[in-house]
């Protein structure tokens, strides 16, 4: 049993289910990211475990305790919102102790937390202000100040940097994960934003139309994603995820795909079991930075194939230039180096590191297991 | 599910029902104070009650009777007179007196209050004012003979024909500056770009209007028409106040029909049926407009 | 509704503009001229008014009228002047107005942040409660406040401004609260406030623009009200606007012109002055949405 369970819980809003039997154990400590596109149900069981929406079945338990039922005040969690949702009346000081005077605790005591959080988030001196004069990133801090000061058992956080512009955003997730590791707490974390989960999370679960299509470490959703969705989703540029056919050579299995000119190559897995696949139509997904020009292809990989392909447009992005071709009849993103000379038509030698590539079936769009 | 619902602790179980019990008073004194009494009234229609209320049911009779009376049909057509040139003028010198203040008129702060101020007054107060200005015998008549214009002739509020008009004169001064506002938050309410964009297309300034702010403004003409429409149905302190419903009944309203009908000429089951008459106009309005109004919400 | 200085992106020629002030400076004067004219005349005595110009400034100056509407004049049988009505009509909305408020503020607060299932019903049920011709209502509340023991009271009167206030006073909370954010509402739940914590110490200290339409809005349609007046109270509790209509439309006597215009515009003063001081505030609440359903 974990710290905080999560068992069978499903939702339904009138007739429609929108959770479905979802199952989740976290550890103490841990931090545990809920990724997903909008709509999925992530922020919907966030709400559950704080309480404002009712569970319609299964079980959500905090050391121990069952919590279904509970009232928010009363499960010992505290929640940063989207928003902040700092009330707008009070001062900073006031926003972030409103909840240990609702829990009656002395005025004192409250002074004192109030000031170990303000020098934790170096907002001590913003404690006379209102919220309406705090800048974006203030406002997050004191969001989180809030939270921290109740000491809760587990801290749920739903998309607390969305409204941030894109550098501050990076700041912050830095601030975050830098306050995890020396708090040690327990945080569940609802994000649609793919490079938050992998950054943040000691383990992800990524949603998507109510059922959990994976949960794991970020290593393991980035590199053996359960499915062709969460392939695709988590990554930037996306996973491309080409159709191709197995053939097996001495024992030995290939991805057959056809190329810009028609033409068939091949493309050797490094997963010996595929070859029982001899024959059959999959897809194979394999990574934009697993496609590279020869020199920059990965040394420590047992298994680089080269193929030449035509290129089309090339995006130089300053750090890598992105390049475009057609392959397996789909438009395929290769990441080559920044300084790479290559125009839209040529056709090049390409390094294909096949360590990371992996293959799905193409009926359950579930990879194959290796 | 049931297992769940009742795992839920004392506290999140008050804390679903406080909110219903807070608003159950108002409810309840909704649902007695307002349909209720507007049931009741429905059926007093259906009775011969006279001075008191009486339930001996007649059927239809007495709207039978009210629709025979030549006293409700003076009623009714000097509403349909009333009511269709207070909407068309509260709204045309509403939306003019809005465009052309929208046109960055210095001293806008000081004409848009004295356009409203009116809508802060009694309709006791306005018909006190405006009875004595139309007075032939000392207003504005007779300051224009004392001015040197002998032949200068206003009598309508004691002419039989012209009365019902000087009810609508003195309601679209009440009323038309709060029209302006609606129109001008609405005007306001429009993105500039919008028009700086319709300039680049060489729209002229008539154009503009025509074509782009005044279909913009549609939800302002709706909500001002059914404010309006129903603020008509309703008149009645004016009425009494300016004219009294005269000269003769010249000047009578469902409204001053309803009340003399019912307290005066102990003819309550008339009196109820005209009531019922003016509810059901103003629900034919206001009915499908909040329902439109509510749905949009969703 | 902002102010003047917004850019308007329509330029409008010389002779136009000319046009435009002249068309805004005569509705400015229509809108002026019947309570000028009264105010002048009410300084006047009876004499000049009946021979003499209206439009013509005293030649002898008076506020006789004005003492006279003000406690002396004959309201039906009894010269008591408007004082005592002025009294009752105060008596009658000072709680008619905070308790529809207060009773608007939580349904609003409820219909937003606590809804429930047939929630909209409820409120489209109480929104057209406001636009009911009250003549609907006229017998049967005759008949409850009997009964109650309320007819011809103040008290009974406070009732009936109560009831047919509540729906203005929660349309308005309603579409304010709506506005608010109800994660604030969450976060105070999870902080261990309950619903009228919540209301106390969140809702509330953010209301200030709504309550001042609210309280206008009845403080104005309460003061104004006539046939409620009219229909439920007795000589003990009528109403200023009553007493008023009852001093002009008195048959009995000579018309005394200038104590009729003194008595209307002490009936007219308290709501001008509430327009005068809060008007601004309460176009900007009451455009912010609140008179769309």
């Amino acid at each position: 049993m974990g710290f905080l369970d999560i068992r069978d819980v499903t939702k339904f809003y009138g007739q429609t289910e929108v959770l479905h039997r979802i199952n989740i154990s976290i550890e103490e400590d841990e931090f545990l990211v809920l990724v997903g596109p909008s709509g999925c149900g992530k922020s919907t069981l966030l709400n559950m475990i704080a309480g404002l929406e009712s569970i319609t079945s299964g079980e959500v338990s905090i050391r121990g305790r069952v919590i279904n039922g509970v009232h928010p005040s009363q499960r010992n969690i505290a929640m940063v919102f989207q928003s902040y949702a700092l009330y707008p009346n009070m001062t900073v000081g006031k926003n972030i102790t409103f909840g240990l005077e609702m829990h009656g605790v002395s005025r004192h005591e409250r002074e004192e937390a109030l000031l170990d959080v303000a020098k934790l988030l170096q907002i001590d001196h913003l404690l006379d202000r209102k919220p309406g004069q705090l800048s974006g990133g203030q406002r997050q801090r004191v969001a989180m100040g809030r939270a921290l000061v109740r000491k809760p058992d587990v801290f749920l956080f739903d998309e607390p940097l969305s409204n941030l512009d894109a550098k501050l955003r990076v700041d912050m997730r830095t601030e975050i994960k830098k306050l995890h590791e020396k708090l040690k707490t327990t945080i569940v974390y609802v994000t649609h934003d793919q490079i938050e989960a992998m950054t943040l999370s000691t383990r992800i679960a990524v949603l998507e139309q109510g059922h959990i299509q994976q949960l794991g470490t970020p290593q393991e959703i980035y590199n053996t994603p359960a499915n062709v969705f969460v392939g695709r989703f988590m990554g930037s540029p996306a996973m491309n995820v080409i159709p191709a056919r197995v053939a097996v050579q001495e024992g030995v299995p290939f991805a057959c795909v056809t190329d810009s000119g028609d033409g068939e190559q091949l493309l050797r897995f490094s997963q010996a079991n595929l070859a029982g696949w001899d024959g059959r139509e999959i897809l194979l997904g394999i990574r934009p930075e697993a496609i590279t020009d020869p020199e920059g292809a990965d040394r420590g990989s047992t298994n680089v194939v080269s193929l030449r392909n035509r290129i089309g447009v090339t995006e130089p992005a300053g750090s890598d230039t992105f390049v475009t071709m057609t392959l397996g009849g789909i438009d395929v993103t290769a990441r080559m180096r920044a300084d790479v000379n290559v125009c839209r038509g040529d056709t090049v030698d390409l390094a294909f590191n096949m360590d990371k590539a992996v293959a799905f079936d193409p009926e359950t769009e579930k990879r194959i297991e290796s | 599910m049931a297992d769940v619902a009742r795992a839920a602790d004392f506290r999140t179980r008050l804390q679903q029902w406080i909110p219903k019990l807070v608003l159950s008073p108002s409810l309840a004194a909704i649902l007695f104070f307002v349909y209720g009494f507007i049931f009741f009234t429905v059926y007093l229609s259906f009775t011969g009650s006279k001075m008191l209320p009486r339930y001996d049911w007649i059927g239809i009779e007495n709207y039978v009777r009210l629709w025979g009376l030549s006293h409700w049909w003076t009623a009714i057509t000097n509403l349909g007179i009333f009511a269709s040139l207070y909407i068309i003028f509260c709204t045309l010198i509403g939306l003019a007196l809005a465009i052309f203040l929208d046109q960055k008129i210095r001293g806008e702060g000081m004409l848009r209050p004295i356009y409203l101020y009116p809508m802060a007054l009694s309709f006791i107060v306005t018909g006190t004012a405006w009875k004595w200005f139309l007075d032939p015998g000392i207003g504005l008549e007779q300051t224009m003979h004392l001015w040197g214009w002998e032949s200068f002739e206003f009598g309508w509020i004691k002419d039989r024909d012209m009365a019902i008009y000087t009810v609508v004169i003195a309601a679209v001064w009440q009323t038309s500056g709060f029209v302006m506002a609606m129109f001008l938050a609405g005007l306001r309410g429009i993105d500039n770009e919008l028009l700086k964009a319709a300039q680049i297309d060489g729209a002229s300034n008539w154009n503009l209007y025509r074509r782009i702010v005044i279909p913009l403004l549609r939800p302002a003409f709706l909500s001002a028409f059914v404010i309006l429409a129903h603020l008509a149905v309703k008149s009645y302190d004016l009425v009494i106040a300016l004219t009294g419903g005269g000269p003769g009944r010249a000047t009578e309203l469902p409204a001053t029909f309803m009340y003399s009908y019912t307290f005066t000429r102990n003819s309550m089951g008339i009196g109820a049926s005209s009531a019922v008459i003016m509810l059901m106009t103003i629900a034919a309005i206001m009915v499908p407009y909040l329902y439109s109004e509510l749905r949009e919400r969703k | 509704m902002g102010s003047a200085a917004q850019d308007t992106a329509v330029h409008t020629g010389r002779v136009a503009r000319t046009f435009i002030y002249l068309v805004l400076l005569l509705f400015a004067l229509f809108y002026l001229l019947p309570f000028l004219v009264m105010l002048i005349n009410s300084v006047k005595p009876l004499s000049e008014i009946t021979s003499g110009n209206m439009l013509a400034l005293p030649a002898v100056w008076t506020i006789e009228p004005w003492l006279s509407a003000w406690s002396t004049a004959q309201i039906g049988v009894e010269p008591t002047g408007l004082k005592p009505y002025f009294v009752n009509s105060l008596l009658m909305v000072v709680p008619a107005v905070a308790i529809s408020t207060i009773l608007g503020a939580l349904n609003g607060y409820v219909l937003t942040k606590w809804r429930f299932r047939g929630d909209g019903i409820l409120f489209g049920l109480m929104l057209f409660s406001c636009f009911i011709p009250f003549q609907i209502v006229l017998i049967p509340m005759a008949r409850t406040l009997g009964i109650l023991g309320m007819a011809g009271s103040t008290p009974g009167l406070v009732l009936v401004h109560v009831v047919y206030g509540l729906g203005f006073t929660t349309l308005f909370f309603r579409n304010y609260y709506a506005a608010f954010p109800t994660e604030l509402v969450r976060a105070a739940m999870i902080d261990g406030a309950g619903f009228f914590k919540i209301f106390w110490r969140i809702m509330l200290p953010v209301s200030g623009p709504i309550m001042v339409v609210s309280i206008i809005w009845q403080f104005t349609n309460i003061w104004n009200d006539f046939l409620f007046g009219a229909s439920f109270a007795d000589l003990d509790s009528m109403p200023m606007t009553v007493a008023l209509n009852n001093l002009v439309n008195s048959s009995t006597g000579v018309k005394e012109y200038n104590v009729h215009f003194a008595g209307a515009i002490i009936a007219a003063l308290p709501t001008l002055v509430v327009y005068v001081v809060a008007g601004r505030y309460f176009v900007r609440g009451l455009m912010a949405g609140s008179v769309k359903g």
